[in-house]
């Protein structure tokens, strides 16, 4: 090759206590080229990357930027080395406006005004040349996500990025700001930046990048050309065998729909700030169906759930499952759900759905602690405990196999197990189920789909809130679309595409 | 951002403690040469006052006893993920409970009577003393960290005023009360030896040693067995988890701060009930704040918090040792030496595990990891 290439890792070796999370790994990016890291969670791919921006100290190996050797033991070193990164959790602070944010760290001189000035005139430019237009005023409260995105980019470009990392950066985004953004990033290839995209999304990989390393258990296991490659090749090689996770033939039988199981009728909900989360939605569960429902992160969903489980009152509605009805002054609460046979599996598995400190066995009567069989006269019943987390590890495939294992050890995918083991094991009637398959690997996604649709197909209501459009499209028997904490839409899943789906989350009627 | 270090558990729970307090010695060593005098005499001093004979040995039991009161007061509090830094008005407020009840009963009652009620009230007052705050946590909001050090001088000064006035014994001119009965004293550990026939040298520690490690018993059932344990250990680590789980938060931390009060209180059964025979003023003196170091570095468990307050006993007992032994040694180098083992073993207690994990690597450690799982 003429030029060097952009960034060289060699014989890159990291390790976590007893994880092994980088062994040998090799990474050559050709400059000015789209490069796809794939892998699943726990594969080492954002350790990697750590350690190509400064997070992170490799335990041995090393690392050439442009042909140079380099020893990146910061960020602040990276940023002078030409790389930038866009994180998946934005760095952005939200009451100063998108200017200031991008000057934060960088300003030129010390008086600001001059700087303000000095730094939105190259902005402009740069905004010019690369099509990624931001209003530089607003308050970055203020942006809608996509925008918040292109100030990231502009971001680490104004530092001088010549490197580019993008972390999950389509997680967020609608289909169509996931295109804008890619017509974006290809504009940027032209002028010649690189760009390393991490992802799980290996439609994204295809459609976008020019090479391709996809990493497993902390070595690469692939490393080639996209036209030497495909979906499936991809796919086989992240989880090593092959895997499916499209829609299933059908198991169901009995009438369907089925019986009401739950419903709920123009609900309004206003978070603690008195921002209006949930507008008139009203919705309705039936026994052997798995209602989906989509629309980008922060449209009301997580509120919905937590209406339906009862862990938040709303302001107005009504809600009826089976014979109960409740009225906000007298709201369904977490034990009566429970006792009603409604489980939830919660969006935050870190944060709600287990106690992270808490051994396995505690974690896995988590809401359930007060049931006889966990506890007599106010002693908990631990030989219970243990036996039937052993119970639930055995049928849901939960690794390592030990219940005594503080539940922060296991990883994304065996927690989420752990989790809907928990609430599957009463048989629910009603399964409420948020971002089943966050953070989780391709492995046990399809393990956890799989058990979604037998417990519908054995006559379960599930309600599923998801952000990944794949994994509504593979699952759910009709699609209800929120934008804006209002019911945007509701479609058959006969009738869905991305495209439909997408101009509903977007806020088209 | 961090790099996550993840020592084996063996290191965690035994090498890293003992790292931390020779460090917090070998920095006091240095001191102590500075100020002119021989380090190594110094510590053989201090070990010998603490455990060398069977009346420093009481003495440094005595310390400890109050200290695991404190201690366990401050972990009560902190599994519900709370802070109670309230011990020292807690403990006051104990003193005044024991003291009120045995002067009230002392005279008329037989002692198998009045001890288990000068315990009773001494908790009681200790309780309701931490209860206030963790009530006005649960319902209005305000922070026990606010709440229980406004306490400590709420406390204070109603002690102060009790001492000086209603319950001051006549013609006394210092702050305090008329001895108890003897019926309301708690007997010294020498005493109930001598019934047996056992011959042990006077000292302060009286029975409530015994108390103490009940104390430190039913403290570890209660978190680590009990659904209540269990409710308010998920409070403490992750409040949205808990409520997630159908747990009600507010009397919770009613309960855990009632109890912390209550454990604190029963400082006032060892040093009012046990040594001083009668309520006065100063009879705490620290051991509420000592409480919360003591807590820090056991960790938080049971277990750890009466090695902890061994350790604090025997600095206490062997520092006086010291200052008896060593002309122009004062105790202040003691309290020097207490506060660098806090800051070592307790504010900077993280600070030596990356390097002894990069030791430990370098020695070979941790790719054996799945075969040798440590003890």
């Amino acid at each position: 090759m003429a030029t060097a290439p952009a960034v060289a890792m060699r014989h890159i070796e990291k390790r976590f206590g007893a994880v092994h999370a980088n062994r040998d790994v090799a990474l050559t990016v050709a400059a000015g080229t789209v490069h796809g890291i794939v892998g699943e969670n726990g594969a080492g791919k954002s350790t990697l990357m750590s350690i190509l921006y400064g997070f992170y100290e490799a335990d041995s190996g090393q690392i050439d930027i442009e042909g140079k050797p380099a020893f990146i033991k910061g960020s602040a070193q990276a940023i002078a080395l030409g790389i930038g990164m866009v994180h998946q959790h934005f760095m952005l602070v939200d009451t100063l406006s998108a200017l200031d944010n991008v000057m934060l760290g960088a300003e030129p001189g010390w008086r600001l005004t001059p700087a303000r000035a000095k730094v939105r005139q190259q902005l402009q430019a740069l905004m010019q040349s690369t099509g990624l237009q931001v209003r530089l005023d607003a308050l970055v409260q203020d942006l809608p996500v996509g925008e918040r995105q292109r100030l990231e980019i502009l971001k680490a470009l104004y530092r001088g990025a010549r490197i580019l990392i993008l972390d999950e950066p389509t997680a967020v985004l609608t289909p169509q700001e996931t295109e804008q953004l890619f017509v974006t990033l290809r504009g940027l290839r032209e002028r010649g930046t690189t760009i390393l995209l991490i992802t799980h999304k290996l439609k994204e990989i295809m459609a976008l990048c020019d090479f391709v390393t996809v990493m497993r258990a902390g070595q690469v296991v692939l490393d080639t050309a996209i036209a030497e490659t495909s979906l499936d090749g991809l796919a086989q090689a992240m989880v090593g065998r092959r895997v499916n996770l499209g829609r299933e033939p059908d198991g169901r039988q009995g009438p369907q729909p089925g019986r009401l199981l739950m419903s709920a009728s123009g609900l309004w909900a206003t978070d603690s700030l008195g921002v209006p989360r949930l507008q008139d939605v009203s919705l309705a569960l039936r026994a052997g169906e798995i209602v989906g429902i989509a629309g980008v992160s922060g449209n009301g969903q997580s509120e919905l759930l937590d209406v339906l489980s009862g862990l938040l009152a709303p302001d107005r509605g009504e809600l009826q499952v089976g014979d109960r009805r409740f009225t906000p002054t007298q709201w369904l609460t977490p034990d009566q759900a429970r006792a009603l046979r409604v489980a939830h599996v919660p969006e935050d598995r870190h944060r709600r759905g287990l106690v992270l400190p808490f051994g396995a066995w505690e974690s896995a009567v988590l809401g359930y602690q007060d049931r006889p069989r966990y506890n007599i006269r106010g002693w908990m019943r631990q030989a219970h405990m243990h036996q039937d987390t052993a119970d639930m590890m055995a049928r849901y495939d939960v690794r390592p196999r030990n219940p005594a294992l503080r539940s922060s050890k296991f990883s994304g995918g065996n927690q989420q197990k752990l989790v809907l083991a928990r609430e599957a094991a009463p048989l629910p009637q009603v399964l409420l189920v948020g971002q089943p398959t966050r953070g989780v690997d391709i492995g046990a996604i399809e393990f956890i789909h799989g058990r979604l649709r037998a417990m519908r197909d054995a006559g379960g209501a599930i309600l599923l809130v998801s952000s990944e459009l794949d994994e509504i499209l593979a699952l759910a028997d009709r699609v209800v679309v929120m934008n804006a904490g209002r019911v945007a839409g509701e479609l058959a899943i006969e009738a869905c595409s991305e495209q439909a789906l997408g101009r509903l989350m977007g806020g088209a009627q | 951002m961090t790099q996550p270090t993840e020592l084996p558990r063996w290191m965690d729970v035994a090498l890293l403690p003992a790292v931390n307090l020779a460090i917090a010695l070998l920095v006091a060593g240095g001191v102590v040469m500075l100020v002119g005098f021989e380090p190594g005499q110094v510590l053989a001093l201090l070990v010998k006052g603490a455990f060398g004979s069977r009346s420093g040995l009481s003495y440094t039991l005595y310390y400890a006893t109050t200290f695991v009161f404190t201690g366990l007061a401050v972990a009560v509090a902190f599994h519900g993920g709370l802070f109670n830094i309230g011990g020292e008005g807690q403990a006051m407020m104990g003193g005044l409970g024991a003291g009120l009840v045995a002067l009230a009963l002392g005279p008329h009652l037989p002692a198998w009577l009045v001890l288990p009620l000068v315990v009773l009230g001494a908790a009681l007052a200790g309780m309701v003393w931490g209860a206030i705050p963790g009530a006005l946590q649960a319902w209005r909001g305000s922070h026990t960290v606010i709440t229980t050090i406004m306490f400590n001088f709420i406390a204070a000064a109603l002690l102060s005023y009790l001492l000086v006035n209603p319950l001051r014994e006549p013609g006394n001119m210092s702050p305090e009360t008329a001895l108890f009965a003897d019926s309301a004293r708690v007997p010294r550990v020498h005493e109930a030896l001598a019934w047996l026939g056992i011959e042990w040298p006077s000292s302060p520690l009286n029975l409530s040693v015994l108390l103490a490690a009940a104390a430190v018993l039913c403290t570890w059932l209660a978190l680590w067995k009990t659904r209540g344990g269990y409710a308010l250990r998920a409070v403490g680590f992750a409040p949205d988890a808990a409520q997630y789980a159908g747990i009600r938060p507010r009397w919770l931390i009613l309960a855990s701060m009632a109890a912390s009060g209550a454990l604190a209180g029963l400082v006032g059964v060892n040093e009012i009930a046990g040594v001083h025979g009668r309520v006065l003023f100063d009879f705490v003196a620290g051991a509420g704040f000592a409480g919360i170091a003591v807590s820090l570095i056991g960790r938080n468990h049971p277990l750890g918090i009466v090695l902890a307050a061994l350790l604090f006993g025997a600095l206490y007992q062997g520092g006086s040792e010291i200052s008896f032994e060593v002309p122009g040694f004062s105790r202040d180098t003691v309290f020097m030496l207490q506060g660098l083992i806090v800051l070592f073993s307790g504010a900077m207690a993280q600070v030596a595990a990356p390097a002894l994990l990069r030791l430990w690597r370098a020695a070979g450690g941790g790719r054996s990891t799945q075969a040798k799982a440590g003890p």
